[in-house]
């Protein structure tokens, strides 16, 4: 027990179709970006950098829907969010309707550490992420053909698109004389795009922990979903870290997040007792899953969806990246 | 069987003890119809929700509460309000922020909870729903009052963001002596034991434009559920970091703790001295309304025929 762990996740909830190739892809994407986290540590790298760094790699990857690679809304645009949580103060910042800021993930960071506020949204994000100088490029830069093809696909069974859920047999029908791919109406050729997420323990017992998104395909603009929220999407305190991801709306009512950290601080639960717990006491009939780490050096995923992209790592040499069960 | 309980706010802060009659009147005289208001609903059997929803709009209306008209105004003069409605049985929510000329942020979170499969709409795409759905709109100057210009310049020239009860300093001229206005909020319990909750606001006074706080992010300023309702008010980025309504409740869950205790805890332990307050009730029909600032503009009542409007400790 103690030293540092750390987890990272790409999404909750996956097509049982997924081609072998793309699994793979996850999991050497999961796997690098572990790596990069364990090489930090090991260089006494505190807890909120490594979140920061971690997710940063995950956002520029376009293979998960974050950063690049994103959902796209249902006018074919990118709006993000995001939101970071440094357990030793409880200090927050979070981000939300982002259009051109490359890293949300680091803006969120500015948010906290810059800025007298914990949350900052569309244009004012925008104009605060200019006057600190990040990296900015188009909108179209986050754009994948991947997800233009996926929201097309979206429009057309004309519902959100849960990637997680068999829908309905009404609409696997219309999509299926349109693709030639899977009953589900999902292209081969795409991962179901999810939120990415990171939570860290560091050498000190100093937990933190980071979530960002491109949010729901086909999404309404200005949607907000339960990544930037804290409590909902991420949260950490000096007992954990811990970041959701799944069925949004499911996750902010849950205060998903909050309550892996509140059933420990109250009921005296250790990091898995709370993380069985929130998952199958506080998500209703709601898909999600998490990621969590305590400042015990421990590390727990948990989820009751159809899988979640995971991989997880502590000091001792244990390391395990994973898709299903 | 239990009994309704209702309980609102006006928001809690640095109210000197010495508020002319001019600024107190007024706020009391709201404060009694508004729960008045809410007391006649509950009486003829309203749901909890439809009562939380319609005082919070009369509070909205009023000019002298940071919500809806007479919200504080944001660093470049303009006003961006947010809300927050939470049902304690369903445990369903909806959310927005930056709305500009919407003139019941409160109503659009209900259509955002009731119409669409999302829980927070903000901004530009919000506005725009609210014209989808003909909600009433209004040109943004509605919301503006000549006492929130004055609070705006008085803050700049402090070069702070600001809670708007600060007491200004002597070389400040007393324009608004008072800036004892804030966030709104209103939870109830009928006779079933169903709880609701709402919170609305302008925000903070010269705050950023595009600044979040604590009144839409659920678990923050606003929570319900089977246990109890909550909305709370005060400096927005502690009510976050706190996660003030949603620790009520989780300490009645997972410790046990009655309302009273429970909601004392997260005032005194959670959140930092002058930083916040709350209003709750519970399934069992209790009320409570701690704060750790000076004040709390409040007011409750319940069906035994105990009702309340206070600004100060032990009023």
């Amino acid at each position: 027990m103690g030293g540092w762990a750390i987890a990272v996740h790409g999404g909750a909830g996956i097509d049982p179709n997924l081609p072998a190739e793309r699994q793979e892809e996850a999991k050497q994407l999961l796997t690098r970006c572990l790596n990069l986290g364990i090489v930090a540590l090991r260089s006494n790298i505190s807890a909120i950098d490594v979140v920061e760094l971690v997710i940063r790699e995950l956002e520029t990857d376009p293979l998960f829907n974050s950063g690049r690679g994103s959902a796209l809304t249902e006018k074919g645009t990118v709006e993000m969010e995001a939101s970071i949580m440094d357990g030793t103060k409880r200090r927050c910042g979070a981000v939300s309707g982002i259009t051109t800021v490359k890293n949300p993930i680091s803006l969120a960071r500015l948010v906290m550490d810059k800025s007298p506020h914990s949350y900052l949204a569309f244009s004012g994000a925008e104009d605060f992420a200019r006057k600190q100088g990040v990296e900015i490029v188009d909108n179209d830069y986050f754009v994948t053909d991947d997800n233009v093809g996926m929201l097309k696909l979206a429009k057309e069974a004309n519902s959100i698109l849960f990637d997680y859920r068999i829908p309905p047999m009404g609409c696997a029908g219309a999509a299926a004389t349109d693709c030639p791919l899977q009953m589900n109406g999902l292209p081969i050729s795409i991962y179901a795009p999810e939120t990415v997420g990171c939570v860290v323990v560091d050498g000190e017992g100093r937990c933190a922990a980071g979530t960002s998104t491109g949010g729901l395909m086909n999404k309404m603009m200005g949607r907000i979903g339960d990544s930037p929220l804290i409590g909902a999407g991420t949260y950490a305190s000096e007992f954990c870290g811990v970041s959701c991801t799944g069925e949004g709306e499911a996750i902010i009512r849950a205060t998903l997040a909050r309550d892996v950290s509140a059933v420990m601080e109250y009921k005296g639960l250790n990091l898995q007792e709370a993380v069985d717990y929130v998952i199958k006491h506080r998500l209703d009939e709601g898909f999600a899953g998490l990621i969590a780490v305590s400042n015990k050096g421990e590390v727990v995923c948990g989820f009751n969806s159809n899988g979640m992209f995971r991989g997880c790592a502590t000091e001792d040499g244990f390391m395990e990246v994973a898709i299903w069960e | 069987m239990v009994e309704w309980a209702i309980a609102l706010h006006g928001g809690a802060g640095d109210i000197p003890i010495d508020l002319p009659d001019e600024r107190r009147i007024p706020r009391e005289t709201a404060l009694r119809h508004c729960l008045d208001l809410g007391v006649s609903a509950l009486k003829s059997g309203k749901p909890p929700l439809d009562v939380a929803e319609l005082v919070v709009r009369e509070l909205e209306n009023h000019p002298d509460f940071n919500a809806g008209k007479g919200s504080v105004l944001t660093t470049q003069g303009t006003v961006e309000m947010e809300a927050s409605i939470m049902d304690g049985n369903t445990k369903r929510c909806g959310a927005v922020s930056g709305l500009t000329t919407v003139v019941n942020p409160v109503s659009l979170t209900r259509l955002v909870m009731e119409k669409t499969p999302h829980i927070y709409l903000a901004f530009d795409a919000a506005e725009a729903f609210a014209r989808a759905h003909g909600v009433e709109t209004v040109d943004s100057s509605h919301f503006i009052t000549p006492e929130n210009i004055a609070r705006l310049k008085q803050a700049k020239e402090f070069n702070r963001v600001q809670l708007d009860y600060t007491v200004p300093t002597p070389k400040v001229p007393d324009i608004c002596g008072d800036s004892q206005i804030g966030t709104v909020g209103c939870v109830a319990v009928d006779g079933a034991g169903n709880l609701a909750s709402a919170t609305s606001t302008g925000g903070y006074v010269n705050k950023m434009v595009g600044r979040i706080g604590d009144t839409p992010v659920i678990g923050a300023g606003t929570y319900a559920n089977h246990l109890c309702a909550i909305s709370a008010t005060g400096k927005g980025e502690e009510i976050i970091r706190g996660t003030v309504a949603r620790d009520v409740a989780a300490l009645m869950e997972y410790k046990g703790l009655s309302l009273t205790k429970a909601a004392a805890y997260v005032v005194n332990q959670s959140v930092p001295r002058g930083s916040c307050g709350l209003v709750a009730v519970s399934a069992n029909g209790e009320v409570t309304m701690p704060f750790n600032t000076t004040g709390m503009f409040r007011a409750c009542a319940t069906e035994d025929g105990y009702s309340e409007i206070a600004i100060w400790p032990n009023n």
